[in-house]
């Protein structure tokens, strides 16, 4: 695996060992998800305790330990969008796609994804495809969303 | 632009952006914020651009921050005469110019139109603004947050070489306290209070955080502040660091918010240029400048202490309180951390005094800052509501207000959906019934109930919102959410969680009520922080208002609110269905067979009880039974 963007990276932060949240954020940008060699290097690149690192990796809901699809649906299951049927939409998308929430498809397609909320309350249920918002997505336009990307 | 060099010098430069900015000019304000920017803002923005270009216009286009009024997205206003245009797509914008710019002509069919079929042409018309008394949202709107002369012509900075000038820090810390201003981001502590225990702390840095964390789901008011108006919560935070004595500021952010991310960075470039950040700010001995964190999205990490773990590049985990975090914050030096939206308030209230500030809102602040509730708060109306987005209203105004008024009603009345109660608070506040819609609402109120201020969400539910099923999802998010440090909250969340869950399969009993008022005593007193200490609130608050819609899931296996899947089934009614094939052609296992122009049938073994029927029907054909008639 080409570790080069993580020494780029932590260069970056010039080697601050305050700054490993921002840094495995920005890993996962780079490489879509938390490689476990780019945490040992971060680990390694900042002589920082293994264990310090992976545990800000595994604490905060962002990030992912595994490889993710090309297509990254998330599905906000904040408040606003839970009473106006975010619940029905994620169980649509299973559905249709055939793989639970934070799996990803044989194919490599799509990965499902949950987030407490983006901010787009008012639009709610809200889903987010690779960053891109669909408001107002009722269980029945699912399919339509998904065959843009398919 | 230049380095400014002097607060005098500041107030010159103000000046001549104010005196550009021709009130009467004609102006498109088109508005990019995000919810805009979800219902095609983009488009909209960028078929301006090429038209006015192709015309070789020279009307001015603005990109702004958000109006609020998200649920009509995308916004368009006209000055100087404020017509409003909702939902503007971009084959709309020929006609917009070509009529209402080149002709004066108001395009009816583009105005907001309510439910009673009342068109509304000017922007404060309008019921969802009408009622609104926009302080913190003045400039939101008018301005192209990624320009700092647009703030600067709307008079921003002006409360900064104010204070610098003729204010000594101590005197700022005293009108704070004076006006009343509480923390927008949870607590309501009064801001002048922790800004004096920090000032008079031992120990140096000392450090000021702007929260911005934003992590009650539903609300999204400090997201706006920060894309519409970054530079009032930049000004807000140098303010307070030259009060407090602070020379080193933080903003922690949620990484879900990217465009803010981007216009605070933008914002505080800008700043640094003009030397309104940085040492010697304004060649005055006050020196301070703020760098940006960005959280990793975990609920704990927006209470303070956990947040700080965080900046210190530690696990958000929260820490002990023995010692105040005013003196002992940040790396063990004095900090003092407001929310957003508290930052965004100092200065209007450095601007226009004390007195004003102190004429909105409820109670007497003038011998102690904790009498009454002042100024105004932003709330995030959203769920069964019509007209859903951020209203920024005075202390005081009653929640039937806000949801009637402005929100324009329930969702769905004509299919005969009604009022069951509101979700203020966040996660850990509660709900609040129908009874009370008239109480005039601030932080003791909102406490008095049973729920809290929170951050300023406010969830509308109608009848079709089961109240056990909302206890159920805030109690699972908290699980999820709660850090485990401590064992009342980790375990106590748990067991509600197992509790919840059978009530809501029907597999509740009576004694399961008992256990959760039982787990919930335990963990207001015996957790560690406010996420464990409060997190009984909506489980308590639905058992209280709400505690027959309990009985029935026990007792009946009925879910009055028809959400619980394990409780319901939906059929279609002889008497409504036409035979039109639609919910047939919708329906995504095919469960549903029926000849065009006549009745349906739902299989039940084949259906998911996914509601797609239910949603998509315009004849009110699909009745979901629950309890004894299913
Ligand atoms: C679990 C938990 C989550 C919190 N999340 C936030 C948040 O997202 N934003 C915020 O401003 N305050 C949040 N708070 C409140 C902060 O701890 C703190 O009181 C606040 O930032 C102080 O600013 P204020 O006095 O201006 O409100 C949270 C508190 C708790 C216990
Ligand atoms: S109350 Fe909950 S979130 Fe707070 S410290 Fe205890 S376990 Fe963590
Ligand atoms: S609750 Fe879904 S975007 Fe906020």
């Amino acid at each position: 695996m080409d570790l080069a963007k993580v020494d780029q990276i932590v260069e970056k932060y010039g080697f601050d060992k305050n700054a490993v949240l921002a840094i495995l954020q920005d890993i996962q940008v780079a490489y879509n998800y938390l490689p476990r060699e780019a945490i040992n290097k971060v680990s390694e690149l900042l002589s920082l305790p293994l264990g310090q690192i992976s545990s800000q990796a595994t604490f905060f809901s962002s990030f992912s330990l595994t490889p993710r699809g090309e297509h990254i649906v998330t599905v906000c299951m904040g408040t606003a969008c839970h009473v106006r049927g975010a619940p029905r939409v994620l169980s649509e998308l299973e559905r249709e796609l055939k793989i639970d929430d934070g799996e990803t498809t044989a194919d490599g397609k799509f990965t499902i994804e949950t987030v407490n909320c983006v901010g787009a309350c008012a639009l709610g249920p809200l889903v987010m495809v690779n960053g891109n918002y669909h408001g107002n997505i009722d269980t029945a336009e699912v399919s339509t969303l998904l065959s843009a990307y398919r | 632009m230049e380095r400014i060099s002097s607060p005098n010098a500041l107030l010159d430069v103000i000046k001549k952006h104010q005196d550009a900015r021709d009130p009467d000019k004609v102006r498109i304000s088109v508005c990019q914020g995000t919810g805009c920017i979800a219902s095609g803002a983009n488009s909209v923005m960028a078929s301006f651009e090429s038209t006015l270009l192709e015309k070789n216009s020279s009307v001015e286009l603005l990109g702004t921050g958000c109006h609020g009024f998200c649920e009509r997205g995308p916004l368009v206003v006209i000055q100087p005469e404020g017509t409003l245009y909702q939902r503007v797509k971009p084959e709309n914008v020929n006609e917009i110019l070509d009529k209402t710019i080149g002709n004066g002509e108001v395009i009816t069919k583009l105005l907001y139109r309510d439910e009673a079929k009342n068109t509304y042409e000017k922007e404060q018309d309008v019921p969802f603004y009408k009622h609104q008394e926009r302080i913190v949202f003045a400039m939101n709107g008018h301005i192209d947050p990624s320009r700092i002369e647009d703030y600067l012509a709307m008079g921003g900075y002006g409360a900064l070489a104010k204070v610098l000038l003729n204010i000594e820090p101590e005197q700022v810390i005293h009108m704070v306290t004076k006006s009343g201003l509480r923390g927008r981001g949870g607590g309501g502590f009064p801001a002048g209070v922790k800004w004096k225990s920090c000032r008079d702390a031992e120990g140096s840095p000392k450090y000021i955080i702007c929260n911005a964390d934003e992590g009650d789901p539903g609300a999204f008011m400090d997201r706006s502040i920060m894309e519409g108006n970054p530079h009032s919560v930049i000004e807000g935070m140098i303010i307070g660091a030259y009060a407090i004595g602070a020379t080193k500021g933080y903003v922690y952010i949620r990484n879900e918010y990217p465009l803010a991310l981007l216009r605070l960075e933008n914002a505080l470039e800008q700043a640094r240029e003009l030397g309104l950040l940085g040492d010697n700010i304004l060649g005055t001995d006050c020196s301070f400048d703020i760098t940006i964190n960005r959280g990793g999205g975990a609920f704990v990490c927006g209470e303070s202490t956990a947040l700080m773990m965080s900046i210190e590049g530690k696990v958000g985990r929260p820490r002990v309180k023995w010692q105040h975090t005013a003196k002992k914050g940040l790396w063990g030096n004095p900090t003092n951390i407001n929310n957003v939206e508290t930052w965004a308030n100092i200065p209007p209230i450095m601007d226009r005094g004390v007195d004003w500030f102190t004429s909105i809102g409820t109670g007497d602040v003038s011998n102690n800052p904790w009498g009454g509730s002042k100024g105004t708060k932003i709330f995030s109306l959203v769920g069964k509501v019509n007209n859903t987005g951020l209203v920024e209203v005075p202390m005081g105004i009653s929640i039937r207000s806000i949801v009637f008024d402005m929100g324009g009603g329930i969702k769905n009345s004509q299919k005969g959906r009604t009022f069951k109660a509101v979700q203020t608070g966040g996660p850990s506040g509660g709900c609040i019934p129908e009874q009370y819609l008239d109480n005039p609402i601030d932080f003791d109120e909102l406490t008095r109930l049973g729920s809290m201020m929170g951050s300023g969400g406010m969830i509308v539910m109608d009848d079709r919102t089961c109240m056990v099923e909302v206890a159920r999802y805030f109690v699972d998010f908290l699980k999820e959410e709660s850090c485990g440090k401590c064992t009342p909250c980790r375990e106590g969340l748990r067991a509600m969680s197992e509790i919840l869950g059978r009530i809501v399969k029907g597999q509740g009993r009576h004694e399961d009520l008992v256990v959760l008022e039982d787990l919930a005593s335990t963990m207001s007193v015996a957790s560690f922080c406010n996420l464990g200490l409060t997190a009984a609130n909506p489980v308590l608050s639905t058992l209280k208002y709400f505690r027959q819609e309990y009985l029935d899931h026990i007792d009946k296996g009925e879910c009055a609110g028809r959400q619980c899947q394990d409780l319901i089934k939906y059929t279609i009614s002889e008497e409504n269905c036409t035979g039109c094939t639609l919910c047939a052609r919708k329906c995504p296992t095919k469960a549903i067979s029926g000849e065009k122009k006549s009745l349906h049938v739902i299989d039940q073994e084949l259906c998911v009880r996914c509601g797609v029927c239910d949603d998509v029907c315009n004849f009110n054909a699909v009745t979901i039974l629950s309890g004894p008639e299913r």
